[in-house]
């Protein structure tokens, strides 16, 4: 399958490249392209422009500053999942990066990619929502740094401006006692999760100072259950609350039937997925 | 668009549409049909080429994309007309019938063994686990590029 015709453009510097977005009309970023090529050959999207910003350096680091995790917008998912710094300190990164697609999408495609994509199938944006991380988005006209919660619109919609790149994705970095998890159901490696659950639990006084609760694939976008989040804040951890937050969290997904399942199926899993998850990072936390 | 590719070694300067994938280049430009084209849709790893050393599906890559970069494929597995040990062992251990996904598993399996030399029966499935073979052919794969790992650790000690 061959995708429409595209002029193709290879910035060698950030600057090029917001220039080079600013300018062109009707431009796509080309990132991993893990998931735009698929796109682009199947003619969902047949952009006049690419500009390829896999040769700009200095977009592919992971390091940890001012209390939060800095992942540039060329990360791979493999690179996360590797990444000693996330083995240590980001659990619920280190559960989901390996679940991502198969091994040789995880070479190429990338976190930025993931969630400026923005496919509510997506794992990075449940992830993301759970742990309370930022994106940076630059432009030529400067930047800004926007909670995912509120860049993740619709589906395949984000706020990105046409001219704006998304440079960096800022996950906080979890206080001592955390705990977090991934809980992912596919029909086999590198379908679409039929649902998957993020989960970060944050103790304090060993009550639960913080719940990060987001699912995948059950909605037009990433849900952020912040019911169930709410119902947790403060609360002693116990099977009861756990199961209260799942079922909070299930009454916010709206999933629709397809191949991969019904609705009360789906809803279901969702439910058994976050009190699961709680239980795990709960018990990780302290452990 | 004017690019070089080094595939197999060889500098390859070739003009491409940017549309094009990085598997048609390699097939219909370059002639080097080891590379299947199976789902063309990111899901069967037929296309796995080596990307600067990296598996990667070649159908979800612009050729464009590999300007510069290094490119091997199957037929770069075979030196002086001698068999790679991952290809002595696909062909000892019968890691293969219809032989479509053979490629792209001989190129996983040769990245795996780089990193952990004696992986288990797990260690390969995981590593597999974006190529798929429809013979069902899963058991003696496994066998073949775990055979290819003691190998070249024997041959390794022998040399030393």
């Amino acid at each position: 399958m061959l995708p429409s015709r595209f002029e193709y453009h290879r910035p060698g510097s950030v600057e090029e490249a917001l220039g080079m977005l600013g300018d062109l009309e009707d431009a796509k970023v080309l990132a991993g392209g893990q998931s735009l090529i698929p796109v682009l050959k199947l003619r969902f999207a047949a952009p006049a422009h690419l500009v390829d910003i896999n040769r700009i350096p200095g977009l592919g680091d992971i390091a940890e500053a001012d209390g939060a995790l800095r992942i540039g917008a060329l990360v791979r998912h493999n690179q996360v999942a590797s990444s000693g710094t996330v083995r240590g300190g980001y659990p619920l990164l280190a559960a989901a990066a390996p679940q991502i697609a198969d091994p040789l999408v995880r070479n190429l495609g990338s976190v930025g990619g993931s969630l400026a994509h923005a496919d509510p199938a997506g794992d990075w944006g449940a992830v993301m929502l759970a742990t309370g991380a930022s994106v940076v988005l630059t432009s030529s006209r400067g930047e800004r740094t926007m909670p995912v919660s509120e860049f993740l619109i619709d589906v395949f919609t984000t706020a990105l401006e046409p001219d704006e790149l998304l440079t960096e994705v800022r996950v906080p970095t979890p206080p001592p006692r955390s705990s977090g998890t991934y809980l992912k159901l596919e029909r086999k490696v590198g379908d679409f999760a039929t649902v998957a659950a993020a989960v970060q639990v944050e103790m304090s006084d060993g009550k639960i100072g913080r719940a990060g609760i987001a699912l995948t694939g059950v909605g037009t976008k990433n849900i952020h259950a912040v019911d169930a989040e709410a119902s947790l804040a403060g609360a002693e951890p116990s099977e009861a609350a756990f199961a209260e937050a799942g079922r909070l969290a299930a009454a916010a997904a709206s999933p629709v039937a397809d191949v991969r399942g019904s609705v009360e199926y789906k809803r279901h899993m969702v439910e058994v997925f976050v009190r699961r998850g709680l239980t795990t990072a709960a018990a990780a936390a302290v452990a | 668009m004017q690019i070089t590719v080094t595939v197999n070694g060889a500098q390859k300067s070739v003009d491409v549409e940017p549309r094009l994938l990085l598997v048609h280049l390699i097939r219909e430009t370059l002639g080097l049909t080891g590379t299947h084209l199976g789902c063309d849709t990111t899901h069967c790893g037929a296309c796995t080429v080596l990307l600067d050393g990296v598996p990667v599906k070649s159908c979800t890559v612009f050729g464009v994309q590999a300007d510069g970069r290094e490119v091997t494929t199957v037929e770069g597995l075979l030196t002086a007309g001698a068999l790679d040990p991952i290809q002595a062992a696909f062909k000892e251990e019968h890691g293969l019938q219809c032989g479509f996904c053979t490629p792209g598993m001989m190129l996983v399996g040769k990245t795996l063994l780089e990193k952990n030399p004696s992986p288990s029966d797990d260690d390969v499935r995981w590593a597999i686990s974006g190529n798929i073979c429809r013979c069902t052919g899963y058991m003696n794969i496994v066998k073949a590029i775990q055979t290819a790992g003691r190998v070249m650790a024997e041959s390794a000690a022998s040399e030393s």
